[in-house]
């Protein structure tokens, strides 16, 4: 299988490009779209955005690897980041985060990003997401959502439970 | 003044230093305000730099004087102070009169010392340094202490045991015993970065040293660190990625045993090495040497730091050029050979003897020379002489490849502009060979000598060697050539012989012998020496030293440079 | 009686505020910025001349504005640093990485008002010569990203932005550029090397301090989110103006993020200096106290990376008396104005301005794992202090609060943060040793009796496996 960048994704990415008077600095931004559209950074993926920016893929790979949002596997639908930190954890964001694990038969032990198998959920524990005056806080996608109970922590798994 | 060598390109009046009075443990030195950084540009003078004008050491492993300063280790630590100043912008001054000095402390924690990185942090005047210091110490012992809480600690199985940074400045500067109880992180062990290259990630201490040279000196951006933090770990995109030519430099670069050489790996612990300085002869770049050998075996080699021609550095292909020196085909035997095709050992008296009275009968013009510009210049001296006494043709042979931006020339032989210098090639190398083929041809070369090449594969066949009275032959590895010679003299590489080559650009340099020769083989220089002495009745210098010297007086171009004056370093010669 | 002082969080505070142009329009919004573009040049009484954008730099540097990023250095002085010489472009960043545990002031503004920050920027950028300017955003809000670009957008269709700038000739682009889950990403030449596109490590100073050597090596200003609203007001107040609000070098007004055990946690804009923590804390206005029959603890009161107050400390805090002579003064926790200056005294920061509170029923030793964690997983790793010895306190922390520990533990951990504090690249050593130097100190007992604790427990069942 072949990668290959839509023309349209292609071409937004060539404009972010000219937001810098560098193009490696739109790096980060790449990746984002690029895992946005794809569900994670793939090998080749790194190597598409290396030549886009005339940089050697391991360039790219170092920052693959150094932030957390970038993936190198595809993640569940619906992806659960429960703020781990301390405001939170003072709010019980360890019990809420066993919660989601417990339901979706994820292991609590773990602390990394885990995906159920059928692809439906990733849960993971993320660092402070700015929020403590909500605590505790979940990010489902691109939503957060704050003060969160056992019972908002329900509705979002009967919710990623159906979506196609 | 054209003609006269130096020892650098150094401008005839240097502008006046403008220096800063500093002191280091309470010694004060003077120091210049700018030095030299990384690419050779003033910048101003580093505490480290000043320290080590003042005889200080202080230990580092992220810094290295031809990389761009890093400043990550934090090895470099140095307590210092500064004069105070009064609310009048005027130094404090102690009751003696000398200014007071503000140590520097944390601006939240006043009682504690604050170091700064020597290796980049500028010196101002009057400024005091103390490298010795306890607090110093105290802080080179904590970062020593967390490079080594996840280190592996396996010295013995360790390759850069002996050159290790590590090991030694935990000798010198740690602490008997780590309070380290957790468990250790690991990291891949054996990684194939390069086709040239091991890493072991659990001894890099994360320097960036290979990073950076490989970025900002070879130019190919190959290496990065992924992931964060603790979890850092050094690596290239695929395995075997790492594949310029400069990998090799980043393993003398490496301070601890991290990044090893697949040629070298395992093979010898580096105490057991010889050490002879050298130049490498696979370009006319001349990259200065360091070969390491045992028991006449060669083991390595290594650059020699040399700002006037190759910095720190040099290319694989020129490092890992040398095991043919040590192959079992090279040629052993003085051999002569018969008119049936077969050919005896003979000694060299009987050689040098039958050649004379074969040479001593050629009549001018009826003998050629074909010399190689891998020969030293002493060797091309006396082949020249040896020309000149029978008006013959001489030349030598071109070895071109392509070109690169840091070292390598297309020039491939060493030794081109000595061979230009002698008289023996001229600036087209090789110009002469097709008269030399066509002399041999129309019957009026009768003798030819080749030294170092292989003439078949240069205009001359083994059909017209078959026509000459006389083939004098000196190498090093069999040939068509050789197979030709009536006289086969085995002659030394580089490596088993004194001499001087001339590089690309008019460096003159001299090398030392490292390893004995093969059998009967002996520096080409010694016997050129008897046979010149036998055919010219001249008298020619019995060491290297006098004959270098009757060489440099016979060429403007050396300016009257003698053998002792090359020094390790080289000198300019006009080109 | 203690009350909120709104500037910053006026408009989104109200009903009905809405994050597009025309509300903030309606709102008073851009008049800033005309009122700044109009500024006439000014002769000063030794004779020289100032252009009307040395006149706002001085306005910002009279008003007094620190940085509310968390150093709570001089914006105005900052801003004098920038090498106007060297012929390179000067670049503009507004730090919106907000990732410091315990603050979410920043994200307000992002979400509710962001037009009121790229007023603010563009006010910044006019009056230091920049023409192109970046948002740094942190990559968890997304939301706000989008906004922002939509932000963009409208003020450049209304000519706020772009080229030819509301007809002055001046012309000045902004783009977002958003982070992915990195706290080092907050300090700022992590911030700059990351928008180079290479791995955020923090840059040795010197030589590379931004003001002089920044974004591709040029002069650049890196300045909050907070910071660069805050601009804005000091052109429509004036600088002297602006000053008289919050207290002497402690001007203007502030958003503090209040979290953790109080009852009404949440975002306060204050007079700097006019509100003590303990009213921030306990009073109706603001945390309304701690939950029912719950004693206060502790306080860390400027993000995670402050020193921990402990509850019934008193400090020695230097104030000028009436005479103007400076004396000393005993305060009690609680009595601690708000402020840069009486935390720095106190022994602690501000920082951030993000309170996070812990009260009677919470474990020492675990608060500290919680934050020892985050540290661990944060550092960038580049220097060896904070590389090696984050996580090597992360790990002695976990070890502690697993049934691991020992009673020298509480020697181990200091050991391994002194030596680390003060010897690192970037300050995110300090910000990972303090909390472990002050919780430590200050709650010695609790760390010791959990390390004597277990060390009886296993000498109790040896057979128990080791760690
Ligand atoms: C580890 C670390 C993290 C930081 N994170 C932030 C941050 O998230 N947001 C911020 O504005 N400043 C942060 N800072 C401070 C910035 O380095 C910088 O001082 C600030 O953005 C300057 O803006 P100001 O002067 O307006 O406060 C951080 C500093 C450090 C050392
Ligand atoms: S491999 Fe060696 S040179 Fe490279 S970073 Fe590690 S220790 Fe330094
Ligand atoms: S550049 Fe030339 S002289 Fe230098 S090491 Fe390579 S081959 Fe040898
Ligand atoms: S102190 Fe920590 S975060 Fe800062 S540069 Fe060093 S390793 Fe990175
Ligand atoms: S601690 Fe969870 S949002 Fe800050
Ligand atoms: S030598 Fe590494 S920090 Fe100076």
């Amino acid at each position: 299988m072949s990668f290959s960048v839509p023309s349209k994704l292609e071409a937004e990415l060539d404009e972010l490009a000219t937001h810098y008077p560098q193009k490696r600095s739109a790096s980060l931004m790449f990746l984002h779209a690029l895992q946005e559209h794809f569900g994670f950074i793939s090998r080749d993926a790194v190597e598409w955005t290396a030549t886009k920016l005339g940089l050697q893929p391991i360039n790219v790979y170092e920052l693959v690897t150094f932030y957390p949002m970038f993936r190198q596997e595809k993640l569940g639908r619906t992806q659960v980041r429960v703020c781990r930190t301390l405001s939170c954890a003072l709010a019980g964001a360890y019990e809420l985060r066993d919660h989601f694990c417990k339901n979706l038969g994820l292991d609590t032990a773990k602390h990394g990003p885990q995906t159920t198998p059928d692809g439906k959920f990733t849960v993971e524990f993320v660092e402070c997401l700015a929020s403590c005056g909500s605590a505790p806080v979940v990010m489902v996608n691109d939503d957060l959502l704050e003060k969160v109970t056992a019972a908002d922590a329900e509705k979002v798994l009967t919710r990623g439970r159906v979506t196609e | 003044m054209s003609n006269v060598a130096t020892t650098a390109p150094a401008p005839a009046a240097p502008p006046p230093v403008e220096k800063l009075k500093i002191k280091v443990d309470g010694r004060e030195i003077e120091v210049p305000k700018l030095m030299p950084d990384w690419q050779g540009r003033l910048q101003p003078t580093t505490m480290l730099q000043a320290c080590q004008i003042a005889g200080a050491e202080v230990p580092h492993y992220c810094y290295h004087p031809k990389l761009p300063v890093a400043g990550n280790c934090r090895m470099c630590l140095v307590e210092f102070g500064t004069p105070m100043m009064g609310p009048d912008r005027k130094p404090v001054l102690n009751p003696d009169g000398t200014p007071k000095i503000a140590k520097s402390v944390l601006p939240y924690e006043p009682g504690t010392p604050r170091g700064a990185i020597a290796c980049a942090t500028p010196i101002s005047p009057g400024m005091e340094i103390y490298p010795g210091s306890a607090a110093t110490q105290q802080m080179r012992e904590a970062v020593l202490e967390s490079l080594l809480i996840n280190h592996p600690l396996d010295c013995p199985i360790c390759d850069q045991a002996g050159e290790c940074k590590l090991q030694e400045y935990s000798v010198e500067h740690g602490q008997a015993n780590s309070r380290f109880v957790e468990t250790k992180v690991h990291k891949p062990k054996a990684v194939d970065l390069g086709p040239r290259i091991v890493l072991d990630d659990e001894r890099c201490i994360l320097c960036t040293r290979c990073i950076r040279f490989s970025r900002d000196i070879a130019g190919d951006d190959a290496l990065g660190i992924v992931n964060r933090g603790s979890y850092n770990t050094i690596a290239a995109w695929k395995e075997g990625a790492f594949d310029n030519n400069y990998t090799l430099n980043t393993v003398d670069l490496c301070p601890v045993g991290a990044l090893t050489s697949r040629d070298f790996r395992f093979k010898m612990r580096v105490w057991f090495l010889k050490e002879t300085r050298s130049v490498c002869t696979s370009c006319s770049t001349g990259c200065n040497i360091t070969i390491g050998s045992r028991e006449d075996v060669i083991h390595r080699y290594e650059p020699r730091d040399n700002d006037a021609v190759n910095a720190a550095w040099m290319c694989d292909a020129g490092r890992l050029n040398y095991k043919w020196v040590g192959r079992p085909d090279r040629l052993k035997e003085v051999r002569r050979r018969n008119a049936d095709g077969t050919s005896d050992r003979i000694p060299w008296e009987t050689a040098i003897r039958e050649i004379t009275a074969r040479l001593s009968n050629a009549v001018s013009g009826s003998v050629a020379v074909v010399a190689s510009a891998r020969q030293t210049t002493e060797e091309l001296h006396l082949l020249k002489k040896l020309a000149n006494r029978f008006g013959a043709i001489t030349d030598s042979v071109p070895r071109t490849g392509e070109a690169d931006r840091l070292l390598v020339s297309a020039d491939r032989n060493p030794n081109s502009n000595g061979a230009r210098l002698t008289g023996i090639a001229y600036t087209e190398m090789g110009i002469r060979l097709p008269e030399i083929a066509e002399g041999i041809r129309s019957g009026s070369i009768r003798t030819l000598v080749v030294f170092g090449e292989d003439v078949t594969q240069h205009g001359i066949g083994a059909d017209l060697l078959a026509r000459l009275e006389t083939l004098v032959v000196s190498d090093i590895l069999p040939n068509p050539t050789t197979a030709a010679a009536h006289y086969l003299l085995p002659g030394c590489a580089h490596a088993e012989k004194r001499g001087t080559y001339i590089n690309g650009k008019g460096r003159l340099q001299r090398f030392l012998k490292a390893v004995e020769p093969h059998g009967d083989a002996r520096p080409e220089w010694e016997f050129l020496r008897e046979l010149v002495t036998a055919v010219t009745a001249q008298a020619v210098p019995a060491t290297l030293e006098g004959l270098f010297n009757e060489m440099s007086d016979g060429i403007p171009a050396f300016g009257g440079v003698r053998w002792a004056g090359i020094g390790d370093l080289g000198v300019n010669v006009t080109i | 009686m203690p009350e909120e002082f709104k500037l910053i969080t006026k408009n989104l505070d109200q009903p009905g505020f809405t994050p597009d142009i025309g509300c903030y329009q309606r709102h008073g919004g851009y008049e800033a910025l005309r009122k700044a573009l109009s500024t006439a040049a000014r002769d000063l009484p030794d004779g020289k001349k100032q252009s009307p954008q040395e006149v706002i730099r001085d306005e910002v540097l009279k008003s007094g504005l620190r940085g509310r990023g968390g150093a709570g250095f001089s914006a105005g002085l900052k801003w004098s640093f920038v090498d106007r010489r060297s012929g390179k472009p000067i670049y503009l960043i507004c730090n919106a990485d907000e990732s410091e545990p315990g603050t979410f002031k920043d994200r307000q503004i992002l979400h509710r008002d962001p037009h009121q920050l790229i007023e603010g920027m563009i006010i910044s950028c006019w009056a230091n010569d920049v023409k192109l300017a970046y948002i740094y955003i942190r990559g968890e809000m997304p939301i706000a990203a989008r906004r922002l670009n939509q932000a963009l957008a409208e003020a450049r269709a209304a000519g706020f932005l772009g080229k030819n700038i509301l007809g002055t000739g001046y012309d000045l682009e902004i783009h977002v550029h958003r982070g992915a889950g990195a706290y080092i990403c907050g300090e700022e030449t992590g911030l700059i090397e990351s928008l180079e596109g290479k791995r955020p490590y923090p840059r040795i100073k010197p030589p590379y301090f931004p003001a002089v050597l920044g974004l591709y090596l040029c002069p650049t200003i890196v300045n909050n989110v907070e910071t660069l609203c805050h601009v804005r007001h000091i052109v429509t107040l004036g600088g002297a103006e602006y000053a008289k609000l919050g207290t002497p070098n402690n001007t203007g007004t502030r958003i503090v993020s209040l979290s953790g055990d109080v009852q009404r946690p949440g975002y306060y804009e204050i007079e700097v200096g006019k509100v003590t923590l303990g009213e921030l804390i306990q009073h109706p206005n603001f945390g309304g106290g701690l939950r029912p029959g719950r004693q206060l603890k502790a306080i860390i009161p400027g993000g995670s990376s402050s020193k921990v107050l402990k509850a019934g400390e008193k400090f020695q805090l230097k104030r000028k008396g009436p005479d103007g002579q400076m004396t000393s003064v005993e305060t009690a926790l609680l009595d601690l104005p708000y402020d840069f200056d009486s935390l720095q005294q106190a022994g602690t920061m501000s920082g951030s301005s993000a309170i996070i509170v812990l009260d009677d029923s919470r474990s020492m030793v675990a608060t500290l794992g919680n934050l020892s964690e985050f540290y661990a997983h944060e550092s960038c790793g580049q220097c060896t202090p904070c590389r090696e010895g984050a996580l090597w306190m992360e790990k002695a922390l976990h070890r502690l609060n697993h049934g691991e520990g020992r009673k020298s533990d509480a020697d181990y951990l200091l050991h391994i943060a002194q030596n680390i504090q003060g010897r690192t690249i970037c300050a995110f050593g300090e910000a990972a040793s303090w909390p472990v130097l002050s919780f430590v100190k200050k709650f010695r007992d609790e760390f010791e009796s959990k390390g004597a604790a277990d060390e009886s427990a296993r000498a109790a069942n040896p057979a128990r496996p080791q760690h």
